[in-house]
């Protein structure tokens, strides 16, 4: 057991001990837990509040380890109308989250040593959350050779989830050399799969609707023949790889198939996944475009099944921002891409937890310690226990309230979510045992 | 009716209307003076991001015919050839005072953004957009059947007459209009295609969907549509090896078009390729009523403008 | 007499101006005014302007047929016909749209005759002025004369009918309601008061 205290932050004292009273971890019984010098100190019934404590009143509310994303699009450096290190980690703090993982896709990529520290700076200077730099497959993402992934991994920001994310790494054979070369540091490739010949200038899923709407189609195979292609690839040499939002029902049966079979697959959905299909796109609202593209309903009942059975290992947001101008276009002119970390709680709550497909003990799982585990990432996702980091989250699952993505502290607008009624509200994001939101409002210093 | 945006939003009613409506303004438009003063001090605007020189002009003859003044904002040598968003030039003809705004896109859905999202309060009319619909094409092609296989009835539906659409289905906003409009008018349409110039989704359509033009033909249809096949697309795209296969399973060659009865039409939305989705004899016989479509067209345009813009909700009825 | 007049409300009053007798008489004569006027039928065509307008011109061709000792059957087409005024309208903007009705005119033309229009109530003259234009899209009849059941007054255009079937003073706020047995089964002119405001929303 660790004793000594912990701080993301080294500008500031260690914050006064702090009793969260009558909550409920994991969603289970009635706990007290006591929060001193960044650890947990104390779990128990009925604890006494040191002199110098706050004490939350947490009654009916669920605490969690603090959630952790595997999949998120901060932008910086060089997308910062979209977004900032600072906007997207604040929004994370927002959504519950202590740590997330910045996708390679910035301008420059990060697919050197030196773009990845500057990120990972960059996260621990904001301080709203642990920022964990995702390495580029490739350099440039351009798909032709690997980047330098040692140099990335042995680096400050210990980088072990790699990803070509937006893109996919489709030659077979640099797949194949991705996934043997990180095993030496016990990385991951993170895949986006995606076939780009058979989705060249893909608006939507290829179904019903895009026959209708007349955009061209993304077809479910597209996605399924290169996941079955990289579980094998990943099978044949021994590594680990992971799914990224994984989409289609063709694909939440290759993976379970995959997993059936011992291959080290783990595999991730999104929130938006979880919920939309392709009949949000016959308005024609670019908020809908993202990718992969909205499915249909048999899809998302799918990957709810595909959760709830532990096929998919994470939820994780693929949140990606855009500048307002991105989205206010044509369908087939606007980019990709949706926000997610603020909304992603509530979306697993109102999909998955209240109609009683997964527990809150699932959800610590889902969105904290599998996401964790997969990323290599010890300090967070840890459990509920006394000398653990305090990286909490106090969440009230009662309210319900409509989204208005205009309170949201990403830069991004491009919320999918926005009208809709959703449950559950953030009391209290702690970080190394210091609050970081309360009340849904990020706590300023 | 606000906008005339595609035929999934049309009533059985309101098709039957416009093309009442239609017969009205063809009626007139065999006077001495064909100009009519229906929509004098207002202003049409033909927005057309996509060249489409006949659908411009059709527009254009429609609008000038009811008096309506007309303005040409075309993407050769304007702002929008130069990356204007749709979203600028919208809040631009807003500012200049547009009564309605005539649109032809690539981007499917463009109409239907420029009508509902917030950036302009004008009747639009979607001109082709994209893959998605072209709604006065079905609307001109349902009328000029009408005019042949419904002679003498300008209430007439189209109830129980078979129409075979031919070609490139997957890229084609008219065929999707048409599908909708004609089986909307009481039509069995077939669509006849090779497969991959098929939409997957295409099963939940409400038509047959044939692979054989010949077995399609032989049922005998009352009109056959040969849509336009783009060679560039279609070869460089691989949707089939030869321009010369293509031809010889879905031509409308003369040897096929003498299988048809005698009171068949033909109809393309032109501009055609003669030669290889319809032979030029075909073109010109007496079946083929191509440049009557195109008279159709103006006469329906017409009607849609009036309808769009002799009203005005807000204001009370009249009396006598 | 009251009556549920959707348009004007619960409690509007409602009053017969003329019956089916009085209209006949009143067509009769119109129908003897224009053979008087015009010197005979030979270079006559009726016009009627929908909807009401054109069971009138038809009526009015059938008297003066009879009048004239002509056959009903055969010519009597070639003496009436119908002018849609629809496209002509100056307040189409100011009132749904319409969809408009056939115009209908004899295979000889209106080119050098005498074209008389015929409408149920003369009101602003903007109809007629609709008439009128678009008969002068037509052709040139060598005369126009205007012919109409009721006058009503309020004209906001020099226009005047040369035949009036009854002059009918009225204030702006009554509704003239002509019925005819063609398109309403029965002949009928009624004035339409509206119910005093008060009353017409309860």
């Amino acid at each position: 057991m660790r004793t000594e205290p912990v701080t993301s932050d080294a500008r500031t004292e260690p914050p006064a001990p702090l009793l969260i009273r009558g909550g409920r971890p994991y969603g289970e019984g009635v706990q007290d837990v006591l929060v001193r010098d960044g650890r947990i100190a104390a779990i128990g019934a009925d604890l006494e509040a040191p002199a110098d404590a706050e004490v939350i009143d947490a009654e009916g509310c669920i605490v969690l380890p603090g959630l952790v994303d595997l999949h998120t699009h901060l932008r910086e450096p060089g997308g910062e109308e979209a977004e900032t290190v600072e906007t997207g980690t604040r929004a994370a703090a927002r959504g519950g989250f202590t740590a997330v993982h910045a996708m390679a896709n910035t301008t420059p990529v990060a697919d050197t040593a030196g773009v990845v520290e500057q990120v990972a700076l960059r996260g621990d200077s904001a301080g709203w959350c642990a920022v964990r730099p995702v390495g580029a497959v490739t350099v440039g993402l351009a798909g032709e050779r690997l980047a330098e992934l040692d140099a990335m991994a042995n680096s400050r920001a210990r980088v072990r989830v790699f990803s070509d994310d937006g893109k996919c790494v489709h030659d077979p054979v640099l797949m194949r050399r991705a996934l043997e070369y990180v095993k030496s540091f016990d990385g991951v490739i993170a895949q986006h799969a995606q076939d780009p010949r058979l989705t060249d200038g893909a608006q939507m899923h290829e179904g019903l609707v895009s026959a209708e709407l007349g955009l061209a189609g993304w077809p479910a195979v597209a996605e399924e023949s290169i996941i079955a292609r990289d579980v094998l690839l990943a099978q044949h040499v021994g590594s680990r790889l992971h799914v990224c939002h994984l989409s289609t029902a063709g694909s939440v049966d290759i993976v379970r198939w995959a997993k059936q079979r011992g291959i080290a697959v783990t595999a991730e959905v999104t929130p938006h996944h979880l919920l939309l299909t392709d009949e949000n796109v016959r308005q024609f609202d670019a908020v809908f475009k993202v990718n992969p593209p909205l499915r249909t309903a048999a899809d998302v009942e799918a990957v709810r099944e595909g959760l709830a059975d532990g096929t998919i290992d994470i939820v994780a947001t693929d949140h990606a921002p855009h500048p307002a101008d991105a989205k206010d276009r044509e369908w087939d002119q606007a980019a990709m891409g949706m926000t997610g970390l603020e909304t992603a709680l509530s979306l697993v709550q109102s999909t998955m937890v209240d109609p009683g497909r997964i527990s809150w003990r699932d959800v610590a799982r889902v969105l904290s310690e599998a996401p964790a585990r997969i990323g290599r990432d010890e300090d967070q996702g840890r459990p509920l226990a006394v000398g653990e980091p305090a990286h909490l989250l106090v969440w009230d699952p009662r309210p319900v309230r409509v989204s208005d993505p205009s309170e949201h502290a990403s830069q991004g607008r491009n919320s999918p979510f926005a009208g809709l009624e959703l449950p559950g509200a953030n009391r209290l994001t702690l970080l190394a045992g210091r609050a970081t939101v309360r009340d849904g409002a990020v706590v300023e210093r | 009716m606000r906008h005339f945006i595609s035929i999934a939003d049309l009533r059985r009613e309101e098709a039957l209307e416009v093309l009442a409506t239609a017969e009205h303004m063809a009626q007139t438009q065999s006077r001495a003076i064909r100009k009519l003063p229906t929509l004098v001090g207002t202003t049409v605007v033909n927005l057309f991001f996509e060249d489409s020189t006949r659908t411009r002009i059709s527009f254009e003859a429609a609008a000038k015919r009811l008096s309506a003044d007309v303005i040409n904002f075309s993407a050769k040598g304007s702002s929008i050839s130069k990356g204007e968003s749709l979203k600028d030039t919208a809040l631009t003809l807003q500012a200049m005072g547009a009564d309605a705004v005539v649109v032809r896109s690539g981007s499917a859905g463009a109409a239907h953004l420029l009508a509902h999202a917030g950036w302009i309060d004008q009747p639009i009319v979607n001109a082709g957009d994209g893959a998605h619909e072209h709604p006065t094409q079905a609307m001109l092609d349902a009328f000029t059947m009408r005019r042949h296989l419904r002679p003498g009835d300008p209430h007439a539906d189209l109830d129980g007459l078979h129409v075979v659409i031919v070609g490139d289905v997957l890229h084609s906003r008219v065929a999707r209009s048409n599908v909708l409009l004609l089986t909307l008018l009481g039509a069995r349409v077939t669509l006849v295609a090779p497969p991959a110039l098929v939409p997957v989704g295409a099963t939940g359509w409400p038509c047959e969907i044939s692979y054989d033009l010949d077995e399609a033909l032989a049922a005998g249809p009352d009109a056959v549509m040969m849509l336009r096949v783009q060679h560039e697309r279609m070869i460089g795209g691989g949707f089939f090896p030869t321009a010369g296969e293509y031809s010889r399973r879905y031509g409308l060659s003369a040897a096929r078009a003498a299988s048809l009865p005698a009171h068949t039409i033909v109809m393309h939305p032109g501009p055609m390729n003669r030669g290889f989705e319809i032979a030029g004899s075909v073109a010109d016989s007496p079946r083929s009523v191509i440049v009557e479509q195109v008279a159709s067209g103006v006469f329906v345009r017409m009607a849609v403008l009036y309808h769009l813009l002799a009203t005005d909700a807000r204001e009370a009825p009249r009396e006598n | 007499m009251t009556s549920n007049d959707p348009a004007l409300g619960a409690g509007a009053e409602r009053s017969r101006v003329l019956g089916p007798e009085e209209i006949r008489r009143a067509l009769t004569r119109i129908a003897h005014e224009i053979l008087e006027s015009d010197h005979g039928a030979e270079d006559l065509v009726l016009l009627g302007i929908p909807h009401r307008g054109v069971p009138l011109a038809r009526r009015l061709a059938e008297l003066i047929a009879r009048a004239e000792g002509r056959n009903e059957g055969g010519d009597l087409d070639s003496l009436h016909g119908a002018l849609d005024i629809t496209m002509y309208r100056d307040d189409l903007r100011h009132n749904p749209t319409r969809a408009p009705s056939p115009t209908r005119i004899p295979p000889a033309g209106i080119d050098g005759r005498t074209v008389v229009l015929v409408d149920d109530v003369l009101y602003s003259g903007r109809t007629v002025r609709a008439a009128l234009d678009a008969l002068s899209a037509i052709g040139r009849p060598a005369a126009v004369r205007l012919a109409v059941l009721v006058d009503r007054g309020h004209r906001e255009l020099p226009i005047r009918a040369d035949h009036v079937g009854k002059n009918l003073p009225t204030s702006r706020s009554e509704r003239v309601h002509v019925q005819l047995a063609e398109t309403d089964g029965t002949d009928a002119v009624d004035i339409v008061r509206p119910a005093p405001a008060g009353e017409a929303r309860a």
